[in-house]
């Protein structure tokens, strides 16, 4: 809301030498908050007069224009009390007249810098000035000639043509609608500032009493419109002009200045707060009838918009059809026009649920739906109404007709009980009933009882419904400011969950091996899918979708976290990060397609069962990991050449993870989109397969714009984090020799290195300390199709030294189970 | 060696005379000298000690002297070979000191050679943000509550005190999901897990709930369609706006400085009544002077977050007797208290990931 000061202070008094300042930063502290203060003299600095042209000779020019070498006087204003001279291009003036004179020194907007100058063979002294140069308006067909009882020479022509107007624009809360309104603003400031008195109401007044005599009106709805009220000025002068006073206002206030009839409407509903309509009463044609609109109804709205209207919309209607949508927005047929003449004006209540839907279904915002969609006082229809018909008659010579309708009553406010010490209760400070009381009474609650209160509030108060909204009109009047500063003594805590732990442990694992953390944005479209190369029958395309998604190419919430890091990696490589490795840990959303989360009642717990059905229809959610690299894992440098990332990074960095909190991964062989067919590793923990790692499948690569060779991983966090070992008993070492014995077996190529490893460790049996693998090796010595594994035991017993021959033995015994198992053959 | 010879007839041996003696320890002790290194020394042990050595040979000859001339000539070669062995030792001490530091000298290296061959790596500023602030409150004594982000509609407004038909609705810029009938939404708050909290715990409740939140703004400077909050939530018998104040004031000292405290302002939020806006005091200018600070644009205070007194009908909604307990909530941007702390200007390198911005960070902040 922007509030012009002097209309603000024309509706309440406050101490002389009361700042703007001062008075925001009180009404900031009490709930209205500033936003800015405007001032359409704020660029300009320096001398800016009142002067008198004492005369003025036309001089000819040989470039065909014609200047006038003027003699201005501006009293003392110039310091010597002589007469200025100055060249001046505009001819709308004569000599006697009073202008607006800007001295030398002055600055005009726009960081024009006035000084004496030789000019047309004259030095011209100061400038006389057009609304456009001081910032006021387009026109620029002349200078501003002033009122002859503006002032006299050499005053400050500031205060005549408003430059020192200032105007407050205010951040309105949705509770405090009534400040949408002059009146409201005025109300704020009496209880806000100290010192302010006199609120004067602007719909203080008395309207004429309602008769039979007005414009027929029928209100088939009164719980969507409780109150009606219709005027009708007739006589109206249509090409009538808007005081400049009112254009300013409305102008300040942030509205478009249209014609007098509509700029009269705008001008009350900014100043009382109830939206007002206006129509061509010619064109309304018999009896006015509110009720809901019918299914298949249109209405073609001022704004030129055909609209179908929903059953559930409250319309206003004559006999020719629809003429508005009531409360949000007139229709075009009963328009007011320059060749209106005879005015209906419409100050009417409506219910402010049905203001929001309709402005919602409609998606229109418009002022006047501002208003009503979150209430409006209903009791000042009849004044907002009369102002309205008094402001027409003043400025547009018509008459107000007799006739008077007014269909309905305001509703009653509700009466609320509260404790006389809740606002002390509540606020941890020493508020006495008295003071709550006076508090209350000062924002216009009436108020009855002590221990318990009886509480009325005022009518422009529709948000005031609960104990709980009357203590904070007593706190906020006392003070915010005043709330003490005391810390509450918590119970003993239990710290974070063993679970929150974890993740931060992973998240410090993998920053620790290289990996940089990345946060990137959840939504994804199928061609991210896509380019991850997912067939179409992939669980992983099976996706939430979002009604009101930002891109229409990015609609779902994802199910895995690939596409963002590779993007993420995408851009990097891009930004000539060549060399990189990233992570994120986030959810994914994998829906469970199991119906509503049902919208529960509010004014009591829901159940158990309730509480559970509703997690259970929503989408599962697990937490993931995922993570890329390319490049180089170590750079080349003095110290010899760089090694290149391959797929066992990405394996090894889930490794190394799951080892951070105690668990063993193990790999086995996997083919699945978006990684290599060849190298595409499938991880588990305990037989649960928990994610992927491996190399990127080439094509995978080229979409997203990585290296050939990118490597990633994607695990489900959750399952690593409930499979995590707690408390792991401490390892007991034998301090007795080690005997280490060296063994290299030959197996078909396709044969897991970890089916081969676990042979041996299950032949070796208990005296087995550690294996090994120090060698693979393909190639001539070993024949086509198989591969020789090269592997290093350590033998330990807990108890005694091993005797001779008893390594050997268990060596052989390994050996000869993974030769059942594997076909595995000992090398020579 | 053969035994005494006691028939022998003493005769003069030639090597044994004292003055050859004398030349032979004067060559000795010479050459010990000269050696220019442990090899040239290993040499002259060789050339003046070893098997063939003058010393060596005279001193197999003592066995040939009468019995009385053996016994000067014994003691002359014996002290003789003492003092050349004695020579050896010092100056292999003085040789292989001389080494050892040559060595060290040679094996000097450029340590200021850049040693870094894998890449470092950095967590996420916001998590290490977020992480910071769970930190200051389970000091206090808090527990982090979690939950979903894509959540009910229920628990992001209705149970908040936000209607179907609540004005407040139109201000959060609500992703919704479909089909609309599920009433599925991306919650537009952490303040659903407030409310989770509430649902499945008994009072006394002290926990905060950091987590990401969406709303349907567009990506710029100062927008994101994804964000950070951090919101607190207490219920206990007798809590007070006062108790508010009083942690928001030890949160602000404690993430922003001693002597940093906050500044309420009245406002509007459906789930706290009353309901106040959080002013920090600029950390920077300390509202001194503050027309040349950048960091509050002048104004000597931040808008931090919001704030209030739970609204009862949240706690019946949530299954906490009104009549009994009270509580307080506040919430605040996590990226936004990032970038105002950290002098960040633009939020989006915050979800764009180059790895030269999080990798700055570290591992803590
Ligand atoms: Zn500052």
């Amino acid at each position: 809301m922007k509030a012009p000061l002097s209309w603000i202070l024309e509706h309440v008094d406050v101490p002389a030498g009361t700042t703007t300042e001062h008075l925001t930063d009180r009404l900031t502290l009490t709930g209205l908050k500033l936003e800015a203060v405007v001032s359409p003299g704020r660029d300009i600095t320096g001398p800016l007069v009142i002067g008198r042209v004492l005369t003025m000779e036309p001089e000819p020019q040989k470039n065909g224009k014609t200047i006038n070498w003027c003699t201005v006087d501006v009293g003392d204003a110039n310091g010597t009390g002589e007469p200025q001279g100055i060249v001046c291009g505009a001819h709308n003036f004569e000599p006697g007249d009073l202008v607006a004179t800007v001295l030398p020194g002055g600055v005009l907007p726009g960081g024009f810098e006035i000084g004496a100058r030789k000019t047309y063979g004259h030095m011209s002294a100061g400038m006389i000035c057009s609304s456009r140069e001081l910032g006021l308006g387009d026109d620029h067909d002349g200078i501003i000639v002033l009122p002859a009882d503006a002032g006299e020479p050499g005053d400050d022509v500031r205060p005549v043509l408003g430059l020192d107007e200032e105007t407050i624009e205010f951040e309105i809360n949705p509770d405090r609608a009534y400040a949408l309104s002059i009146r409201g603003i005025a109300r704020e400031v009496l209880v806000s500032v100290e010192g302010a008195s006199d609120f004067r109401d602007p719909t203080d007044r008395t309207p004429p009493a309602p008769n039979d005599e007005g414009h027929p009106v029928v209100v088939e709805d009164a719980e969507g419109c409780p109150v009606f009220v219709a005027r009708r000025v007739t006589g109206f002068d249509p090409t009538a002009a808007t005081p400049d006073h009112i254009v300013q206002r409305i102008t300040a206030a942030g509205m478009r200045p249209i014609s007098l009839a509509v700029d009269v409407t705008n001008y009350v509903m900014l100043e009382t707060g109830r939206p007002i309509h206006g129509y061509d009463a010619d064109k309304v044609q018999g009896a006015i009838v509110v009720r809901r609109a019918r299914d298949g109804e249109r209405l073609t709205t001022l704004d030129g918009t055909d609209r179908a209207l929903d059953p559930a919309d409250l319309v206003v209607t004559d006999d020719s059809g629809i003429i508005g949508l009531g409360g949000v927005m007139g229709g075009e047929t009963t328009e007011m026009s320059d060749t209106t003449t005879s005015i209906l004006v419409e100050a009417a209540h409506w219910d402010a649920v049905s203001m929001y839907r309709t402005g919602r279904r409609h998606k229109i915002t418009s002022e006047a739906g501002k208003r009503n969609e979150r209430g409006v006082d209903p009791t000042i229809c009849e004044a907002a109404a009369d102002r309205v018909v008094e402001l027409l008659v003043e400025h547009g010579g018509g008459t107000a007709d007799a006739g008077v309708t007014v269909v309905g009553t305001p509703p009653a406010m509700p009466v609320i009980e509260v404790a006389g010490d809740l606002a002390a209760r509540v606020s941890g400070m020493e508020i006495s009933e008295e003071r709550s009381i006076e508090c209350l009474r000062a924002v216009g609650c009436e108020v009855s009882g002590s221990g318990t209160l009886t509480v009325t509030p005022p009518p422009w108060r529709p948000d005031l419904t609960d104990p709980q909204d009357l203590t904070e009109e007593v706190i906020r009047l006392v003070g915010y400011d005043h709330v003490p500063s005391v810390l509450p003594t918590p119970p003993s805590g239990r710290g974070l969950t063993r679970s929150q732990q974890l993740r931060r442990r992973i998240g410090r694992t993998l920053a620790g091996d290289g990996f940089v953390e990345v946060v990137t944005f959840p939504f994804v479209g199928t061609t991210d899918l896509d380019d991850l190369g997912l067939p179409a029958d992939d669980p992983r395309r099976d996706l939430l979708r979002l009604s009101n998604p930002l891109s229409a190419e990015a609609p779902f919430m994802t199910t895995t976290l690939l596409p963002g890091v590779l993007r993420t990696a995408g851009r990097n490589v891009g930004h000539g990060n060549a060399d990189l490795a990233i992570f994120e840990i986030g959810t994914v959303t994998l829906p469970r397609h199991s119906g509503p989360a049902a919208i529960l009642p509010v004014d009591r717990r829901p159940s158990d069962d309730e509480f559970a059905a509703l997690d259970a229809a929503l989408p599962a959610q697990p937490l993931r990991l995922a993570l890329v690299a390319a490049g180089d894992a170590a750079s080349a440098g003095w110290w010899g050449p760089a090694r290149p990332v391959t797929w066992s990074d990405a394996v090894e960095a889930i490794r190394s993870v799951a080892a951070a909190i105690g668990l063993e991964v193990k790999a086995s062989s996997a083919d699945l989109a978006p990684w290599h067919p060849g190298r595409c590793a499938e991880l588990s923990v305990d037989g649960q397969v928990v994610g992927h790692a491996g190399e990127l499948h080439p094509t995978v690569c080229q979409a997203f714009g990585l290296p050939k060779r990118t490597v990633a991983a994607e695990v489900d966090l959750d399952l690593l984090i409930e499979r995590a070992v707690h408390l792991r008993p401490a390892p007991a070492f034998s301090s007795y020799p080690v005997a280490k014995e060296d063994v290299a077996l030959v197996v078909d190529a396709s044969v897991p290195a970890a089916d081969v490893e676990a042979a041996l460790r299950e032949g070796a049996g208990e005296l087995l300390e550690s294996i090994r693998l120090f060698d693979v090796y393909t190639g001539d010595q070993v024949g086509e199709g198989k591969k020789s594994l090269a592997y290093a035991l350590r033998f330990r017993a807990p108890d005694r030294t091993l005797k001779e021959g008893e390594a050997a033995a268990a060596r052989d015994a390994a050996v000869a189970l993974a030769t059942e198992r594997t076909g595995a053959v000992q090398r020579a | 060696m053969s035994g005494p010879n006691t028939d022998y007839d003493p005769v003069e041996v030639t090597p044994l005379k004292a003055e050859q003696v004398d030349e032979m320890r004067e060559a000795a002790l010479a050459a010990i000298a000269a050696a220019a290194d442990l090899d040239a020394l290993k040499q002259v042990r060789i050339d003046h000690t070893g098997d063939r050595s003058p010393l060596a040979l005279a001193n197999r000859e003592i066995g040939a002297l009468p019995p009385q001339a053996r016994k000067d000539a014994g003691q002359r070669i014996g002290q003789t070979r003492g003092a050349v062995n004695q020579a050896l030792a010092a100056r292999q001490a003085v040789l292989e000191a001389e080494h050892e530091e040559r060595m060290l000298v040679e094996e000097t290296v450029d340590v200021s050679l850049p040693t870094t061959r894998a890449r470092r790596g950095g967590r996420h500023p916001i998590t290490l943000q977020s992480e910071l602030i769970a930190d200051l409150f389970v000091a206090m004594g808090y527990e982090v509550a979690e939950g979903p982000v894509v959540e009910a509609e229920w628990l992001n407004f209705d149970a908040l005190n936000l209607g179907p038909d609540h004005p407040a609705r139109s201000m959060q810029d609500t992703f919704w999901t479909e089909p609309a009938e599920n009433h599925v939404v991306l919650r537009t708050q952490t303040s659903p897990v407030q409310a989770r909290t509430m649902l499945t715990r008994k009072p006394p409740i002290y926990v905060v709930c950091p987590g990401r939140v969406f709303r349907t703004d567009e990506y710029d400077a100062t927008h994101s369609p994804m964000f950070h909050q951090v919101e607190g939530l207490v219920v206990d018998e007798g809590i007070t706006m006062a108790h508010l104040k009083g942690t928001l004031d030890h949160f602000a000292s404690q993430l922003f400085g001693d002597g940093i405290t906050t500044r309420f302002r009245p406002s509007y939020f459906p789930f706290t009544e009353p309901s106040a806006e959080v002013d920090v005091l600029c950390f920077v200018c300390r509202n001194v002077e503050p027309a040349s600070c950048r960091t509050c644009r002048g104004e000597g205070w931040i808008e931090w977050g919001g704030c209030g007194v739970v609204n009862p009908r949240v706690l019946t909604a949530c299954g906490v007797d009104p009549s009994v307990y009270s509580g307080f909530a506040f919430g605040m941007g996590i990226d936004r208290s990032f970038m105002f702390r950290h002098n960040l200007e633009d939020l989006r390198p915050l979800f764009e990931g180059d790895v030269r911005f999080a990798s700055s960070f570290g591992t803590e902040i």
